[in-house]
């Protein structure tokens, strides 16, 4: 019996694995660091669990795909089909990942219309937030937070990883307020991110995905600097691996 | 390759340790992107051969023919017009190369941010690894992009038979009073290098041959207009390729006969790809051996290439010069009409070429647009913006890519085009 359909996303930081039902009722959502060995990792995650069928995405699924003989489909298309589920009329998608993000503009039956990616470098993704953070003495669930705390805009100028880390350093050594590094590195990412979605998509409501939009700090300067409605799907790291079940299942 | 080439190269001051690195790597690639390919038409086995002796048996009859008193022209742009290197009973061949060579010694004398044609051009040169180089009598740059122009003032300090090409930029009557001016220039310096006066009769016999050689190929490109396409974009960009080495007859009956064979292929509704595989036209820089990157992620990702609008490909084959021009002057202009044409981005404004890129599209049903673009190179990462926005305006959706030689950006490409296949799959 055909009831079970997996989608599984094999990010370079992470993995999300995700089990939906012919109804595409979740059924079971985890995720992992993708560690040093991702293939065998990826088996460890979906040990146990029953599906019919399942669909790999990320920077892993070719390696997947020869591993394990699993069909693939791309990041883009998988985020595509995981916010439209949450979003029916989704005509544009934001995701920001661990190591790359991506910015997807869709036709109203769903169709990609226009994608780009910035996957050269960490800059500008979790990754690099989850440095920043760490420079500044924040875990990353209370860093957005502290952004959220600052009273005036201070300009950071470099979005590569390793000056902007000097630069950190610099500011703290200055006696800077940490809220306020704090939201000038959130400023920093999400100038970078609206530049990119206004390429491919000029207007109407984003869908925001991937780990960064949990943070509240984002999504508050996301909506602020578009000037266009943010919509986030409840545990938005799951979106790619979602849409990759669902597709799986045989469908958007 | 034969042990007795070594002593070949050797004798033209070749780097032999580092020449038996890069065919090593060549020769792989082959295998693996090439050899890998499956339902090949028959004739693509004569390229093949010609690849497995690209360094060998084509550097043996090139030495030959200067033994019997024959100069070999090197060249780097296909605005350097073959009918006159012929009709001076000279052969031309294109130099460009698509592989990273001795990149740390490159930059001593080249900044970073230099295109990587340029650089891998240099790179042979400094490393020795390029017998068409070191066989070449004179080698021609032209004044194309700033990074050609300014590159071959160093160039001149590596080669003692570097020749300059001026080249117009503007598509205007001084324009092409310029391009006239430097073919009659360049006439003069390919007789002196020769000791051959081009006569009317020579150069009408030039002309003919290159316009057979680009009628083949035009032939094969009308072929790819068929659905399912009867050859991969791999093979059609390689006997492409091969034009810029090969002896121009054999080339030319190489490329009929595989046309041929093709032909039937279509009329028995055989094609390489299924019917509704997604068909792409790649626009851009030119790609050089051993360049196939793009073209081999585009095909092993589910679509095929239905054409490449580049200057290794429709940009550099397109037109034939007319052949009825009696006197040497009259065939002159017709071949500075002919090549004045050629929409290379180095021209402003380059209208043209959008047309033709939308000509293309129309002509190839493709299915999309990849804009390749070289990293560094201004021209035509210029021109992507552009060209993708007036496509994109008639719902022809367009890829922009940009990259290099290297392989570190093998896993984002790939995402890109496959994503960009899935977008453009109905
Ligand atoms: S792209 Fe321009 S410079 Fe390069 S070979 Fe073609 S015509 Fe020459
Ligand atoms: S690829 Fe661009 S930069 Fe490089 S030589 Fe050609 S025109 Fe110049």
């Amino acid at each position: 019996m055909r009831n079970r359909f997996a989608g599984i996303d094999i990010g370079s930081r992470t993995i999300e694995l995700v089990i939906v039902d012919v109804s595409g009722n979740i059924l079971l959502s985890r995720q992992s660091d993708t560690g040093f060995d991702p293939m065998a990792e990826a088996k460890r995650m979906t040990e146990g669990v029953a599906y019919d069928r399942i669909m790999a995405t990320g920077y892993g699924r070719n390696l997947y795909e020869i591993a394990f003989d699993a069909q693939t489909v791309t990041e883009i298309k998988a985020h595509a089909t995981g916010a439209r589920f949450y979003f029916p009329q989704a005509r544009a998608i934001l995701d920001i990942g661990g190591q790359d993000s991506k910015a997807v503009a869709l036709y109203e039956n769903g169709k990609v219309k226009k994608f780009e990616m910035n996957d050269r470098c960490a800059a500008g993704t979790g990754k690099f937030m989850e440095i920043m953070a760490r420079n500044l003495g924040y875990d990353i669930g209370r860093f957005g937070w502290a952004a959220l705390l600052a009273e005036k805009d201070l300009a950071i100028s470099s979005m590569c990883t390793v000056f902007a880390e000097s630069e950190v350093t610099s500011l703290i050594a200055r006696g800077e307020n940490r809220s306020e590094i704090s939201r000038g590195l959130h400023l920093s990412v999400i100038r970078r991110a609206v530049a990119m979605i206004q390429r491919v998509s000029s207007e109407g409501p984003i869908v925001f995905t991937g780990g960064v939009a949990n943070n509240p700090c984002m999504r508050a300067l996301l909506a602020e600097k578009l000037g266009r409605g943010i919509l986030v799907p409840e545990q938005p790291q799951f979106a790619g691996a979602l849409g990759a079940a669902l597709l799986a299942r045989g469908e958007g | 390759m034969s042990e007795d080439y070594r002593s070949m190269w050797a004798e033209l001051g070749m780097d032999l340790a580092g020449h038996d690195a890069l065919l090593g790597v060549l020769g792989k690639a082959y295998q693996d992107i090439y050899l890998f390919q499956k339902e090949r038409p028959e004739g693509m086995a004569y390229f093949d051969f010609v690849m497995s002796e690209v360094h060998g048996l084509r550097i043996k009859e090139l030495l030959d023919e200067k033994a019997a008193g024959r100069k070999i022209i090197g060249s780097y742009c296909v605005f350097v017009p073959e009918e006159i290197v012929l009709a001076a009973n000279a052969t031309l061949i294109g130099l460009c190369s698509g592989a990273d060579f001795a990149t740390e010694e490159v930059e001593k004398l080249l900044p970073r941010n230099t295109c990587a044609l340029i650089k891998s051009a240099f790179g042979f040169k400094i490393g020795k690894v390029c017998p068409y180089l070191e066989s070449a009598d004179m080698i021609v740059g032209e004044n194309t992009c700033d990074g050609k122009k300014k590159a071959y003032e160093s160039l001149g300090d590596l080669v003692d038979n570097l020749y300059v090409m001026d080249l117009p930029q503007v598509k205007s009557i001084n324009g092409r009073q310029l391009l006239k001016a430097e073919y009659l220039r360049f006439k003069t310096a390919v007789e002196d290098l020769t000791g051959v006066a081009i006569t009317a009769d020579s150069l009408r016999q030039a002309i003919r041959t290159v316009n057979a050689k680009r009628a083949a190929i035009h032939r094969l490109c009308a072929l790819r207009k068929a659905s399912p396409t009867p050859i991969s974009g791999l093979d059609a960009l390689l006997t492409n390729q091969v034009s810029f080495y090969d002896n121009p007859a054999r080339f030319t009956a190489s490329v009929n006969t595989i046309c041929d064979e093709l032909e039937q292929g279509i009329a028995d509704n055989i094609g390489v790809f299924p019917a509704g595989t997604p068909r792409i036209l790649i626009a851009g820089c030119p790609q050089a051996v051993p360049n196939w990157k793009l073209p081999m992620i585009v095909e092993s990702a589910g679509a095929v290439i239905v054409g490449e609008e580049s200057c290794v490909g429709e940009r550099g084959t397109r037109n034939l010069t007319v052949e009825s021009g009696q006197t040497i002057d009259e065939m002159l202009e017709a071949i500075v009409e002919r090549y004045f044409q050629v929409d290379c981005a180095i021209f402003t404004p380059n209208q043209e070429r959008l047309i033709h890129i939308e000509e293309m599209v129309a002509a190839y049903k493709a299915d999309g647009v990849i804009h390749y673009g070289l990293q560094f190179c201004q021209p035509y990462l210029m021109e992507s913006i552009p060209v993708e926005k007036a496509l994109e305006e008639m719902n022809i959706p367009c890829l922009r890519i940009e990259t290099d030689y290297s392989m570190e950006d093998m896993g984002q490409l790939k995402t890109r085009v496959e994503a960009f296949v899935e977008q453009i799959t109905s």
